[in-house]
């Protein structure tokens, strides 16, 4: 039986036996002489292991008797980390390579941190969960503090840490409290023990455990560690944060709350209506005062999570549905944003300014005019993509009783279409100022134009990723 | 000709692919290009109109030329045309060469400017054919997009100050429509515009936080969508956008804003609000009346005292969609057909008057109208054409206005003879202000030695107007011609209105009994 449970976790043990022996070689070798090549294997093994999982996985298939599940949510959910994971390799490589971070350490944290992210979203049982958590949480503490002669970067990385550390404190003791209560860690086996209803001892650990989750999802009112690390981070760290670990942990978020407490979707619809609608609106408001694009890109990622949680809120099919399509819609809006602000220089030194933005629609028109594409998908305005990730999730709070937590949410995206185009504004309306370099990296100018274009032209379909979100949903909740 | 009305309406997008493509270097000459390319992109589009109009049959009160495509989601790409769309359809392919032509001076970043007005175009167009909830709300807020450039980047002095406030609030006010949508789409099944328009959507009343809802979801619905069309129409109190937005934006974008995009508005009570909830309708008709003769009044008022030219108009804009709703909402066959004519006739006269404010301020560089006066000595045809436009203002019998204000004001008075009096007020301030502008700008002895040089108009600008004077007189004299052709669908509007009405009394008598 062994033999068959190696076989379906084989795409992570893949990538984690690469990321040791890669390190290993690394380390006896020529280290970091060896890191542009390690990034682009990297990213080419992710893609590969995209590939590899979108074709080969069939069905749900169970491993070590329900500690790893592998079905067509986690693969939806396993391809978007994948990818996006690959393309912020990609995207980084020449800027850590200008700034001397890019160290043979940088592209196998990042591996090892998607092994994490990967056994996250097939966990089967809250062992399993808190390993791949633990795995990802570690990997991404450090490249956080990758900058280490940086004052900000360093204090990013230990923020991440003692708050990262203190939600996985809350998650283990919520794990620990539903162990005590259900006697098992099992998700299948915690589903049978609420099955008529779920004891107060069980409703606490359930407590303990979304207050974790939204953590890492950086929903408020847990979010604080958000716009630090955003921008002590450097950028391409930034990028990643902004994605692949997003979608991980939404995806965790989802397979708990519906594998494990499915039964008892009353009892946490509320909490996660909660962290919903005040993300949203914190995301918002907060953001309108930021001059740093970073720190900007911060509060929108936890506005972002509040719809994406409406959409989980719902306690359907279709809201996973919704949130599925919401995160692989968000993650690629991102990956061309950040292509942007990795391209923001002057004389060569990255800025994160907002106001350096005078004026660059003169200057590089088709760039800005990109950007805007972006910025209105996030704004969430039609005809962009990004107003069919709300209108998804929309549907899905309707459709789940929620109409007031839908009426909220435009409203807050009012808000939040403001500092969208407030950077609109700088790069249309404002006046001349001190130019930023006019040379782009060929990568990042495609990530950002290739961004922009699906952005416009996924209008069309979505590339039908209508039916596989469907199907990944379909495969979670019964 | 399967497809004629998805060609008419992305021609103008191919033309701006084509512009943003295609067209290189900011000299003279690559301006030139891009005027006459975007020219003849919009005339193709008004002659690819025509055969819309040709191929339309006046009699059938359906949809007509309806293409239907599976979307996502279970919604269609489906668009279509009927008495009450086509001739926005015309009003928006006939305006806009003539608004390109407008803007042959502009010398900014001029590529960029043709290609805002022709995506605009093609956003306007898909509002008034589209036949799905959800198409319709993308090409109703895209068209946010274009607009917000066009106050933003070729606008005013404080034009920062007019987009962001032009955005944010016609955003907050459609965003509660899709809140709208999303309800109607769980509760229809669908999002097919003619099935949601057979559909009847709860009535029943209930509470919500200790208030009764009369009408029940219906009244919901009917002011979710409400909050989204009296922002766009605008209707007073909500109006304050339009003024400021009206002054920042350049000539031809006030011509578009004041022609065309308002009249969104109007068009999405007449496509939904009406049909769709007939009952929200009648509990909060009275509402609407009122506010409408208000808005007819004060904003009268209001002009009267402007320094502003374009504020001044901006503001006669207001009053005049106040006659438009009154006529909507009156629901009887002349309030309905007043309100699409008043709408078709103010989108050639609005239009014209901010022409006419244009050609001036290209001379002067100013729009106070203090600026101003005797301008008649050494402008006679501009004075002529600025008077002509001036009365059909006004309402001046024989021009389009008259027949607009004339048949809101007959449906009105049939409903609610107070809201008649109130608004029939308006006509005469409106001939106040109007005037009183007139004289103050072109009449008298030309004294400001500013304006000893100023120059006639042009021959362009001659061949601007000419299209728009020949509308408005030809609609003023016959306008049959509007009216054979919206006739049979307001007829079978008002008639399933009114049959619904009927139903809906019946079985609350049956409940109550």
């Amino acid at each position: 039986m062994i033999s068959a449970d190696i076989q379906i976790l084989m795409p992570e043990i893949v990538l984690a036996v690469y990321a040791m022996g890669a390190l290993l070689a690394a380390v006896y070798t020529t280290k970091d002489g060896m890191a542009p090549l390690l990034t682009w294997a990297t990213s080419g093994l992710f893609v590969l292991l995209a590939v590899w999982v979108g074709i080969n996985g069939q069905g749900t298939n169970i491993a070590f008797d329900g500690m790893f599940v592998d079905d067509g949510f986690a693969r939806f959910a396993k391809i978007t980390i994948l990818l996006s994971a690959a393309a912020v390799l990609l995207m980084s490589e020449s800027y850590m390579q200008r700034r001397g971070l890019l160290r043979f350490e940088y592209p196998l944290l990042v591996a090892l941190a998607v092994v994490g992210m990967m056994v996250m979203v097939s966990a089967g049982d809250l062992m399993a969960l808190y390993m791949g958590l633990e795995l990802q949480s570690l990997s991404l503490y450090v490249v956080a503090a990758l900058r280490r002669d940086s004052v900000k970067s360093t204090e990013a990385g230990l923020k991440y840490f003692v708050l990262g550390a203190l939600s996985s404190g809350l998650l283990l003791y919520g794990a620990s409290l539903t162990y005590g209560f259900a006697g098992t860690t099992l998700f299948s086996g915690i589903i049978e023990a609420t099955a008529d209803g779920a004891s107060l001892g069980l409703l606490f650990g359930l407590v303990f455990l979304l207050a974790g989750f939204a953590f890492k999802v950086s929903a408020a009112p847990f979010h604080m560690w958000t716009p630090d690390v955003y921008e002590g981070s450097p950028t391409p760290v930034t990028a990643f944060f902004a994605t692949a670990p997003k979608v991980a942990a939404m995806g965790l978020f989802a397979r708990v709350v519906h594998d494990a407490f499915g039964g008892i979707v009353g009892d946490w619809q509320q909490i996660v209506a909660f962290l919903s609608v005040v993300s949203m609106f914190l995301g918002a408001i907060a953001a309108i005062g930021q001059t740093d694009i970073k720190r900007l890109m911060a509060y929108s990622s936890i506005a972002h999570m509040g719809f994406a949680l409406m959409g989980l809120a719902a306690g359907t099919a279709f809201g996973v549905q919704a949130m599925l399509i919401y995160m692989a819609i968000y993650v690629t809006m991102n990956i061309g944003t950040f292509a942007f602000i990795l391209g923001m220089e002057r004389d060569g030194r990255p800025v994160t300014n907002i106001e350096s933005l005078r004026m660059y629609s003169k200057r590089q028109p088709l760039r800005a005019l990109a950007m805007l594409v972006l910025l209105f998908s996030l704004a969430g305005v039609p005809p962009m993509v990004g107003f069919f990730g709300k209108f998804y999730v929309l549907r899905a709070a309707y459709d789940g009783g929620l109409a007031w937590l839908a009426v909220a949410g435009v409203i807050a995206s009012v808000i939040g279409a403001f500092y969208y185009l407030r950077i609109v504004y700088y790069m249309y309306f404002g006046e001349e100022g001190e130019a930023l370099d006019g040379k782009m990296n060929p990568v990042l100018w495609t990530f950002l134009m290739a961004s922009a274009l699906i952005m416009v032209v996924g209008v069309v379909n979505l590339f039908g990723i209508e039916p596989m979100a469907a199907a990944a949903a379909a495969t979670l909740v019964q | 000709m399967g497809n004629v009305l998805s060609l008419t309406t992305f021609l103008p997008l191919l033309g701006a692919v084509i512009l943003a493509l295609f067209l290189r270097g900011d000299d003279a000459a690559a301006q030139r290009n891009a005027k006459w390319v975007a020219l003849l992109t919009t005339v193709t589009t008004f002659i690819a109109s025509l055969f819309i109009l040709a191929n339309f049959d006046p009699a059938d009160p359906g949809f007509q030329m309806v293409e239907t495509r599976n979307w996502l989601l279970g919604l269609q790409y489906k668009m279509g045309v009927d008495g009450i769309s086509i001739l926005f359809v015309m009003l928006t392919t006939f305006l806009m060469p003539l608004v390109i032509a407008s803007c042959w001076d502009v010398g900014t970043r001029v590529k960029e400017y043709m290609i805002a007005f022709l995506l605009l175009e093609t956003l306007m167009l898909g509002v008034f054919l589209a036949l799905d909830l959800v198409l319709f709300y993308l090409f109703f807020e895209a068209g946010l997009i274009p607009m917000f450039l066009i106050i933003g980047i070729w606008g005013g002095k404080n034009r920062i100050y007019a987009s962001f406030k032009f955005f944010l609030y016609t955003f907050l006010g459609s965003v509660l429509m899709l809140v709208a949508m999303v309800a109607m789409f769980a509760d229809a099944g669908t999002t097919d515009i003619p099935t949601l328009m057979t559909h009847t959507f709860g009535t029943e009343n209930f509470s919500i936080l200790g208030v009764q809802i009369v009408g029940g979801m219906q009244t919901l619905l009917w002011l979710a969508f409400f909050a989204s069309f009296a922002v766009k129409m605008p209707m007073w109190p909500v109006h304050t956008w339009l003024p400021d937005a009206h002054v920042q934006a350049p000539t031809a974008g006030s011509v578009v804003l004041a022609a065309i995009l308002l009249k969104m508005g109007g068009y999405g009570f007449l496509r939904f609000s009406l049909p769709m909830f007939p009952v929200g309708s009648e509990v909060m008709g009275p509402l609407v009346l009122w506010l409408s003769a208000i808005a007819i009044v004060y904003t009268s008022l209001v002009a009267l005292v402007q320094e502003d030219m374009k504020k001044l108009i901006a503001y006669s804009s207001v009053a005049h969609m106040g006659y438009v709703t009154m006529g909507i909402f009156a629901v009887n066959q002349q309030g309905v057909d007043g309100a699409i004519f008043q709408m078709i006739s103010h989108g050639f006269i609005s239009g014209a008057l901010f022409l006419c404010v244009g050609v001036i301020y290209d001379r002067m560089h100013t729009r106070e109208i203090d600026a101003y006066g005797g301008l008649v000595n050494r402008m006679p045809a501009y004075a002529l054409i600025f008077m002509f436009f001036t009365m059909a203002n006004v309402g001046l019998p024989g021009t389009s206005g008259f027949i607009g204000e004339f048949l809101t004001l007959v449906g009105i008075f049939q409903v609610n003879t107070w809201v008649a009096v109130v608004a029939t007020s308006g006509v005469i301030l409106s001939a106040a202000y109007a005037l009183w502008l007139y004289r103050r700008v072109v009449m008298g002895d030309l004294i400001k030695e500013s304006l000893k040089t100023i120059t006639d108009m042009t021959k362009r600008e001659r061949m601007i107007f000419a299209p728009l004077v020949a509308m408005t007189l030809l609609l003023g004299v016959y306008p049959a011609l509007v009216l054979d052709i919206i006739g049979p669908s307001v007829n079978a509007l008002v008639g399933n209105y009114e049959t619904a009405l009927a139903t809906f009394e019946a079985a609350t008598q049956f409940a109550s009994n």
